[in-house]
């Protein structure tokens, strides 16, 4: 820890030795044609970024204290194992990845700041960070401002789209009409009862999927609630599902309610093995707080289960436990967050430059043929061409597959007639 | 009224001369601009932490819930610069252009009545002062009027606190909701994100900071300056001599609030951004952290107390990303526990004998009357 925490600390001190070393590019960039694979650091950066001729400087920004930490740990673990991967191999363009972790401390304001930070003080050539929408929200305007590269890892409600981030998570329709469509068909839906959590993504979530159930399956939302977050209690809303008798609960809840919502499911006796519940906000790491006896049998709607059976998600599970332990639990986001760094490197030497214009331009192609959920590609506004795939819920706190669609779909993060 | 002979006592002179040039000339000199905007923020709550002084430290008021009148100034601030930057021209791809990107993904189609005014920067400016003075007195009045007063009051201003935080998450259509308001950009035209503009609205924001610490120092030296402290003392003998305890009591709070929601709407102006996340009651509390590590007893004191646990913030955060906040929690623990005055009860204690001394061996030593005698006496709670 104590090894990259000091950097921030030195950062103003250390940048301007390097800027010094960077100074004498006559004498080092001699010996270092002959080797040939490193390009000059003069020809890849041209906006001034941290990168020396050995090293490349990236920020990771996420919230290792207050409420959201429990979530975000495991993207920062993510983004840490990517790193260190790509660095056995060689890192990028011949300069091995350094990184420096900032805390957002579940604070969106903090964000904010922690990027300028990033950005203006460190001159890091990419940040991969941000969890919640709100703290998105607050660090956009920075990466506009000052030109920086963000890689976001969530699944999010969509209704955006910059030049300055790539977006590894889902948008909402890639992520819920696809599940919407296989449980109509499988389970012969009609009548739909949302409930989610107060905040921008379950309600513009639910709002799509509302229209896509009306307009489409031609079917019926019998019930719309949503509690503030951290609220744990549900039975109200429970009262009114054994009322309304829906054929399929639509959940969007985040974070610790989900725990009071799915204990008091079973204790008011719904039993998720007869009544359908499709579930958009439960990974394999919030069944580490829920209990798998509370949630088994529920339907969640994602592109990554820990469970997925192929060769490039057999390889990273074991490395990722490998270096945090055999107890961990990989979740959606977390597998979409180790992402970031992969298709970064991609991108740089597509481009062959760190610079973040060029980098920006260079994305839409930027294919990654290694990632644990299968093969995905960064389409024209930087989100993430991937497949989207129906799990349940199994004791152990498991997802096995049921469904997944046949092609990539397509981020769309303006939706016509959704909106 | 009658005001003392001198604005300030000789060690106030100093503790003034020092912020001054610590402020005007040493930060912005030696600090960068991304720093100098830091310390920007810093000083918004500096603002709040003077308003507790006057009314924590000197009234015996103790609010735990000045967010509430930081995050009202605060967003009537960001409301007109959020309206500012939702011109249709930038707004073009929502469904409805013209209003805000929050209203516009909660499907609401027209600017509500109540944003109406905010067009108008006159408005706003009024709107910062008046809105949580207004709700200040509103409260003050329930309250004060009733005799309610102590842990009472505190526990009611922090279930304001809980209550507007609820209220602006929920209505998130009108609000912003948890996301806040984000991506303000210009002000009258002027856009306030580049260097420049920073470096510019720090020094407008210390220059207002000036005019605060003016403000409550004047008070403090009238003759409602030392009712302030009888209440605190002795509010039984101070209500039986006559005075109308209440209001004064109604007067210091609603000073209070003004003063956080000036902070408040600097902080909307130097960090682009305004949120719940100041309104609540851990912000609340943090705030009456700055005061309490500065000294409650001290205007200069509280200021200091808001730059160095601020900054103390920032660079264990960068430093122990994981670890930070024990640091912190350990800072408060000691500062209370040894000096309870905080940082300028140290520099009573032991910096300013000295200065004395070296005074006194110059030249014998004068019979100008201090007030400290009586403003540094012991805290009633």
């Amino acid at each position: 820890m104590s090894d990259e925490t000091n950097k921030g600390l030195l950062s103003p001190l250390r940048r301007k030795l390097l800027m010094g070393m960077a100074a004498v590019p006559a004498i080092t960039m001699l010996p270092r044609a002959s080797f040939a694979q490193t390009p000059a650091t003069s020809a890849v950066n041209t906006t001034g970024l941290a990168v020396t001729d050995t090293e490349v400087t990236v920020g990771i920004l996420h919230s290792a204290t207050g409420t959201m930490a429990i979530s975000e740990t495991g993207s920062i673990e993510a983004e840490k194992l990517a790193i260190e991967q790509i660095n056995a191999m060689g890192g990028v363009l011949g300069r091995k990845i350094k990184f420096i972790q900032e805390d957002g401390a579940s604070d969106w304001p903090t964000f904010a700041e922690k990027a300028k930070k990033l950005l203006v003080n460190d001159k890091v050539a990419a940040i991969m960070g941000c969890w919640t929408s709100a703290s998105r929200k607050a660090v956009l305007p920075v990466m506009e401002q000052y030109n920086g590269m963000l890689y976001y890892p969530t699944f999010y409600e969509g209704l955006e789209q910059s030049k300055n981030v790539i977006y590894t998570g889902q948008e909402a329709t890639q992520q819920i009409l696809a599940g919407l469509n296989w449980i109509a068909k499988e389970k012969g839906a009609k009548s739909f009862f949302f409930i989610g959590s107060d905040y921008i993504w379950p309600r513009t979530s639910n709002k799509i999927a509302r229209k896509h159930v009306e307009n489409v399956l031609k079917g019926k939302v019998v019930g719309e609630e949503y509690y503030p977050l951290g609220n744990t209690q549900f039975n109200s809303v429970i009262n009114k599902i054994k009322l309304t008798k829906p054929d399929v609960i639509f959940t969007d809840v985040v974070g610790g309610s989900n725990v009071a919502f799915y204990k008091q499911l079973k204790a008011a006796g719904i039993d998720l093995s007869k009544q359908a519940l499709l579930t958009i906000s439960v990974t394999e790491d919030e069944i580490d707080g829920i209990g798998g006896e509370n949630i088994a049998g529920a339907y969640a709607c994602m592109k990554y289960f820990q469970s997925l059976d192929n060769p490039n998600n057999k390889t990273f599970v074991p490395a990722f436990k490998k270096l945090w332990g055999e107890k961990t639990v990989i979740g959606d986001v977390t597998q979409a967050a180790y992402l970031g760094p992969w298709l970064w490197k991609l991108t740089v030497e597509k481009a062959g430059s760190f610079d973040v214009d060029k980098i920006a331009a260079a994305s839409p192609g930027v294919e990654f043929k290694g990632a644990p959920e299968g093969y995905v590609r960064i389409h024209e506004n930087h989100h993430l061409w991937s497949k989207t795939r129906v799990g349940r819920a199994k004791l152990d706190g498991q997802f096995e597959l049921i469904y997944e669609t046949a092609d990539l779909v397509e981020p769309d993060p303006f939706p016509k007639g959704y909106q | 009224m009658v005001v003392n002979s001198r604005f300030f006592n000789r060690s106030e002179l100093i503790g003034f001369i020092v912020l001054a040039a610590v402020l005007f000339v040493i930060l912005p000199l030696s600090l960068d601009v991304f720093r100098l905007n830091l310390v920007a923020k810093y000083l918004t709550y500096a603002f709040v932490a003077i308003g507790l002084v006057l009314c924590w430290g000197y009234g015996g008021i103790l609010s735990l819930g000045q967010g509430v009148f930081f995050g009202l100034g605060g967003y009537c601030m960001a409301m007109f610069l959020k309206l500012e930057a939702s011109s249709v021209e930038n707004t073009k791809i929502q469904s409805t252009p013209g209003i805000p990107d929050f209203m516009d993904w909660n499907q609401i189609t027209s600017l509500p009545l109540f944003w109406q005014p905010f067009h108008s920067l006159s408005f706003t400016i009024l709107a910062i002062i008046l809105v949580p003075g207004l709700f200040a007195l509103i409260i003050g009045t329930a309250m004060f009027k009733r005799r309610v007063g102590g842990t009472y009051f505190a526990i009611i201003t922090q279930a304001v606190a809980a209550i507007l935080t609820i209220l602006i998450v929920g209505q998130q259509g009108y609000t912003g909701g948890i996301n806040g308001m984000t991506d303000l950009r210009t002000l009258k035209g002027w856009d306030i994100r580049p260097d420049h503009a920073k470096v510019i609205l720090y020094f407008v924001e210390v220059v207002l900071l000036f005019a605060c610490i003016g403000i409550a120092q004047f008070i403090r030296l009238t003759k409602l300056g030392r009712i302030l402290v009888a209440m605190r003392e002795q509010e039984d003998r101070v209500r039986f001599s006559g005075y109308s305890v209440a209001n004064f009591k109604i007067f210091a709070f609603c000073m209070a609030a003004i003063f956080a929601a000036i902070g408040g709407a600097m902080f909307a102006l130097n960090v682009g951004f305004m949120s719940p996340s100041f309104v609540g009651i851990v912000p609340s509390i943090e705030m009456v952290i700055y005061t309490a590590v500065g000294g409650r007893m001290s205007i200069f004191g509280a200021v200091w107390g808001s730059i160095l646990v601020n900054f103390a913030k920032t660079s264990l955060s960068e430093s122990f990303p994981q670890l930070w906040l024990f640091g912190l929690g350990a800072l408060f623990i000691a500062v209370v526990l040894a000096f309870p005055n905080g940082l300028s009860g140290i520099w009573a204690d032991y910096v300013q004998p000295r200065i004395d001394r070296l005074f006194a061996s110059r030249k014998p030593k004068s019979a100008a009357w201090t007030d400290d005698s009586v403003a540094d006496g012991a805290p009633a709670e």
